[in-house]
C-alpha cells in the first residue's frame, strides 16, 4: 500500500511538473534552499512576520464578516462584534494586539538589518523592499485606526490628514481629494475601509514576494557578515550552510510556539496593552466638535510622531511655516531608512567587525529612537520639546555622518569561515 | 515567415501602439480618480446657521456647528479687550487691521475651532493664571495635539506648531443674531 501510494503521489508530481515546474520551485526556495548554518535569535523575526502577516489577513478577514463601514454603523458594528458575535472579542484582539506584534517584529527585523549590515551589496533590493514594507505596514495601521470610528479614530486621522494640508500649493485641495469631503467623514471611512483591506494587503503581498526572491538570489547573510557562498561542498551546497528544510523549519517552529504564548498572553490578559495598543478615548464613538484632552499616537508611531511634534519652527526666508518643515522632516525621518545601503561605506558588513564610531552611531540612533517613542506618547511640555528636538537631530546624525565614519574608521579582519 | 523583420516599421508600430495606450491608461485614470473628489451631496452641506447672542454671557464662549466644522463664538470681556492688544509682541500676526476682537462687533469673535496646525480643535481656557503651557497666560485657546496656543482672539503665540491665526468664517451680526456663512 505504502509504497503504491508513494508512487502515486510521484507520478502525480511529475505529471505536474512537466506543466509547471513546481517541485524544482519548491526546492529552490524553501526546501533545499541552502541558509548560513549559524545565525542568532535576531534572524527568526523574518518568519515570524510572515506568521503574523497570516494572523492579520485571517482575523480580518473574519472582521470584516461583521463590521460595517459607513459613519453611522462603524462604532456600534464594532462593539457588536465585541459583544453579540462569538468570539468576536477574541478575532477583534487578535487583530488589534497582532497589529502592535506586526511592528515589534518588524522593528527588530530592521534593527538586525542595520547591526549586521544586511543591507549592504548585493542585498540592497532586499533592504529596499522592506523599507517599502514598512511603509506599507504604516500606511496600513493607519488606515486600521480609522474604522472603528471612535475619538482616537477620528482626531488621529485628522492630524494626518492635514499634513497632506500642509503641503504647498497642492495640499488643500489634495487633502479634500483624499478624505472625499472638505472634512473627514463617512466617505472617508468607506475608502479607508477599501484600501486597508484590498489594496494595502495586495501590495504587501507582493512585496514580501519580490523580498523573499530577492534575498534568495542572493543568499541570505549572518551576524558574522562572513560570505558562505565562497566554499562549497561537491554538490554545490555551502560548507557554511545548511538546506532550509528541515534545518531552518525545524528552529523556527520552538520559536513560533514561545511567540504564541507571547502573543496569547497579551490577547487574554492585556489587550489593550496598557492603552498603548488600544487607546481609551477610542472606546466612545467620533465627535467632530470635540478633540480628546491629549491626543497620542498607539506606540509604535510615537517616535516619528515626536519628530513632527519636535518642529516648532518655519525657515521664515525660504516660506517654509514649521508646520510644512515638520512634514518634511517627519517624512525624512522613513526616507532616509530607504537609503542607508548607499550611506554605509564599511569594508565590513557585522557590527561585530566595524569600528567604534559605527558602534556609537547604533547606540546614539537606538536609543534617540526609543527617547522619542516615549516622549511621543506624553503630552507637551517645554523640557519634552526641547528633549524631542535633541534626540530628533541624533537619529539623523548617526545616519547622515555615516557615509564618513564608516569609510574611514577602523575596522576588523573579518574570518573566512562562519 | 522566411521575411526579414522591418526593424523600422516595428519601431514605428511599438511607439504608436505605446502612446496610444498610455492615452487610455490616462483617460481611464479621469473617472477612478475624480470618484475620490467630494459628492455632490458633500457639496450641498454648506448652508449657512444661525446663532442667538443674547444668552452668551461675557467671558464665556459657545461651540456653532457650520460645515461640521466647531465654530467658536467668544463674548469678550472688558479685560479681555484690554489685555489683547498686550499680546501684539507675542503673537506671530497681531493682525491690526482686523481689530482688537478680529471681529466687526468687537464684543464677540468668531473664529474656527480648527487649528492651523494639523486640525485639532483647540481648548478655550479663559482664566488670567499661570499655565503648564505659559506662565502669563492671559486667558485663550490652547491645542492639546501640539501645543499651540492662541489669544482669545485667536493670533497664534510665535514659537509653536501652528503657523497662522485661528481662521475666522464668514459671518454677519443681525441684530442679537450671528449668521455663519454666506446667506443664499
Ligand atoms: C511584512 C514584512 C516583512 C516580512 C514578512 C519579511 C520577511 C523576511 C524573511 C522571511 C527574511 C529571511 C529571514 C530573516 O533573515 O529574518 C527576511 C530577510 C530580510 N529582511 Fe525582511 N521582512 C519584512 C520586512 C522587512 C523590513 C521592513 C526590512 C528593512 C527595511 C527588511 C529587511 C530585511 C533584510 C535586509 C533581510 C536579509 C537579512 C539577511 O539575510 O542578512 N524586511 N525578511
Ligand atoms: S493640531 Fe494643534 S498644535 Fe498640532
Amino acid at each position: 500500500m505504502e509504497v503504491q501510494r508513494k508512487g502515486m503521489f510521484s507520478s502525480v508530481m511529475s505529471w505536474v511538473d512537466k506543466r509547471l515546474p513546481l517541485t524544482e520551485n519548491l526546492e529552490r526556495h524553501l526546501t533545499k534552499h541552502p541558509v548560513p548554518k549559524k545565525v542568532n535569535f535576531f534572524y527568526i523575526f523574518g518568519a515570524l512576520l510572515m506568521v503574523i502577516f497570516m494572523v492579520q489577513v485571517v482575523t480580518g478577514i473574519w472582521l470584516m464578516m461583521f463590521y460595517t463601514n459607513t459613519e453611522e454603523g462603524a462604532f456600534a458594528s464594532v462593539e457588536y462584534i465585541m459583544r453579540d458575535v462569538e468570539y468576536g472579542w477574541l478575532m477583534r484582539y487578535m487583530h488589534s494586539t497582532g497589529a502592535s506584534a506586526f511592528f515589534f517584529l518588524m522593528y527588530f527585523h530592521m534593527f538586525r538589518g542595520l547591526l549586521y549590515g544586511s543591507y549592504q551589496k548585493p542585498k540592497e533590493l532586499v533592504w529596499l523592499f522592506g523599507c517599502f514594507l514598512l511603509f506599507l505596514l504604516m500606511a496600513e495601521g493607519f488606515l486600521g485606526y480609522v474604522l472603528p470610528w471612535g475619538q482616537m479614530s477620528y482626531w488621529a486621522a485628522n492630524v494626518i490628514l492635514s499634513l497632506f494640508g500642509a503641503i504647498p500649493f497642492i495640499g488643500p485641495d489634495l487633502q479634500v481629494w483624499i478624505q472625499g469631503d472638505y472634512v473627514l467623514s463617512g466617505a472617508t471611512l468607506s475608502r479607508f475601509f477599501a484600501l486597508h483591506v484590498v489594496v494595502v494587503p495586495l501590495l504587501m503581498i507582493a512585496l514580501v514576494v519580490f523580498h523573499i526572491f530577492a534575498l534568495h538570489e542572493v543568499g541570505a547573510g549572518n551576524p558574522e557578515g562572513v560570505n558562505i557562498e565562497k566554499y562549497r561542498d561537491e554538490s554545490g551546497m555551502p560548507l557554511d550552510g545548511a538546506p532550509f528544510h528541515p534545518y531552518k523549519t525545524l528552529s523556527a517552529l520552538p520559536a513560533i510556539g514561545v511567540f504564541f504564548i507571547v502573543f496569547f498572553g497579551i490577547v487574554f490578559f492585556a489587550p489593550e496593552g496598557g492603552g498603548y495598543f488600544l487607546e481609551k478615548p477610542n472606546f466612545e464613538e467620533a465627535n467632530f466638535l470635540k478633540t480628546p484632552e491629549h491626543i497620542a499616537p498607539v506606540w509604535y508611531y510615537a517616535p516619528f510622531y515626536s519628530i513632527l511634534r519636535a518642529i516648532t519652527f518655519g525657515i521664515p526666508f525660504l516660506g517654509i511655516t514649521s508646520k510644512f518643515l515638520g512634514f518634511i522632516i517627519f517624512a525624512g525621518s522613513i526616507a532616509i531608512l530607504f537609503v542607508i545601503p548607499w550611506l554605509d561605506r564599511s569594508k565590513v558588513q557585522s557590527i561585530r567587525y566595524k569600528g567604534v564610531y559605527s558602534k556609537i552611531g547604533m547606540v546614539v540612533f537606538a536609543v534617540s529612537f526609543i527617547t522619542l517613542g516615549y516622549l511621543g506618547t506624553k503630552p507637551v511640555n517645554e523640557m519634552r520639546t526641547l528633549l524631542a528636538q535633541i534626540c530628533t537631530l541624533l537619529y539623523f546624525l548617526p545616519l547622515i555622518l555615516m557615509p564618513i565614519y564608516t569609510k574611514y574608521e577602523k575596522t576588523l579582519e573579518v574570518p573566512e569561515r562562519l | 515567415m522566411s521575411e526579414k523583420i522591418d526593424s523600422t516599421r516595428r519601431k514605428a508600430l511599438q511607439i504608436t501602439s505605446g502612446a496610444l495606450g498610455a492615452v487610455t491608461v490616462g483617460a481611464f485614470a479621469v473617472p477612478f480618480l475624480s470618484a475620490w473628489n467630494p459628492s455632490e451631496k458633500a457639496k450641498a452641506m454648506g448652508a449657512a446657521v444661525k446663532f442667538n447672542l443674547s444668552k452668551l454671557q461675557p467671558g464665556s464662549m459657545a461651540v456653532v456647528e457650520w460645515r461640521r466644522t466647531p465654530i467658536f463664538v467668544v463674548h469678550q470681556t472688558k479685560t479681555a479687550k484690554t489685555n489683547l492688544p498686550k499680546l501684539n509682541q507675542k503673537v506671530t500676526n497681531p493682525a491690526l487691521e482686523e481689530g482688537v476682537s478680529r471681529s466687526t462687533n468687537e464684543n464677540f469673535t468668531i473664529l474656527k475651532g480648527v487649528c492651523t496646525h494639523l486640525s485639532c480643535a483647540p481648548k478655550y481656557y479663559p482664566e488670567i493664571e499661570p499655565k503648564a503651557w505659559d506662565q502669563e497666560w492671559l486667558g485663550g485657546f490652547f491645542c492639546p495635539c501640539h501645543g499651540s496656543k492662541f489669544d482669545l482672539a485667536g493670533r497664534v503665540y510665535k514659537g509653536v506648531p501652528a503657523p497662522t491665526n485661528l481662521e475666522v468664517p464668514p459671518h454677519s451680526f443681525e441684530g442679537e443674531t450671528l449668521v455663519i456663512g454666506e446667506e443664499i
